[in-house]
């Protein structure tokens, strides 16, 4: 069964994706396995913040976690177009290495206006997370 | 000049415009590829977040008088509404608190003034304590 048969929605995240200009220049990929998402951001020269110390961008990273969890909600709603951000919290925890790095998002809460996601990215091991998010969404009704 | 140094920020393709002690200011100019609502035209939080994260950033730099690196703590954004297709965002980021560890910052991205504005931020900002000189090498 390919991913797409077990949740039909797999589909559209994809789709939202790749006709999104931003989410292609960050150049990020997600692996959708049912209601479950890993997002991929493969590591790439561009997304350097500070040269000296080679650590990915802050903004790299809060804007990959974002796309992330804006793609879980898109994933397990049945929304005709992605949620849009109300506001974001983003602690940045531990340096991110020039590697890949992953990420999950997790919703706290879906309501009827508005959904509470956490999402974290982690790079070696998924036990020491490197960024988290917090953010509410719009998800219906604005 | 700083954003040069610094991959992300130069391929987004943003602009230092002014800095005063403890206040930056900046111009990120609109672009096809940095939106995130293809039906809209309206360009991706993510930049919004990239522009607002650095000038904070730079503001704390700003309020130093020793030159420090800066590394971020915590971000927090408010988007307020949606930025005009085509039009550059104006981003000002102040600094307005220093204690030895920790810069406090807030930030707004606007295409005119400050009353109509697009975002919102709130960072904290750790003060890298400086490196012995053996290892300034690096950095050359």
């Amino acid at each position: 069964m390919t991913p797409f048969e077990a949740n039909p929605r797999a589909a559209e995240v994809e789709a939202f994706l790749a006709r999104t200009p931003f989410a292609q220049k960050l150049g990020m990929r997600c692996d959708i396995r049912g209601d479950e998402m890993t997002a991929i951001l493969p590591f790439s020269k561009k997304l350097i913040g500070n040269f000296t110390i080679k650590a990915l961008h802050g903004g790299a990273i809060s804007s990959f976690l974002e796309l992330t969890a804006m793609a879980q909600v898109f994933l397990v709603t049945d929304l005709a177009r992605p949620p849009k951000t109300i506001n974001l919290t983003i602690d940045y925890l531990r340096q991110g290495h020039a590697k890949d790095l992953y990420a999950r998002a997790y919703i706290t809460k879906m309501g009827r206006r508005m959904a509470s996601v956490r999402a974290e990215a982690w790079q070696e091991e998924k036990s020491k997370p490197v960024t988290a998010l917090m953010a509410h969404f719009m998800v219906g009704g604005d | 000049m700083m954003t040069k140094a610094v991959p992300w920020a130069r391929d987004l393709g943003f602009e230092v415009t002014r800095i005063e002690k403890g206040r930056v200011w900046g111009s990120q100019p609109w672009d096809d590829s940095l939106v995130g609502d293809p039906d809209t035209g309206v360009i991706h939080g993510g930049v919004i977040t990239t522009l607002l994260d650095n000038l904070c950033g730079m503001s704390c730099s700003a309020i130093l008088s020793d030159f420090r690196f800066v590394a971020t703590l915590d971000l927090r954004i408010d988007y307020m509404r949606p930025a005009d297709k085509g039009r550059a965002i104006i981003g000002e980021a102040e600094c307005y608190h220093v204690t030895r560890t920790v810069c406090f910052t807030r930030a707004w991205a606007y295409h005119e003034t400050r009353d109509k504005v697009i975002a919102t931020a709130a960072g904290a900002f750790a003060i890298n304590q400086p490196r012995p000189a053996d290892k300034l090498e690096s950095l050359a």
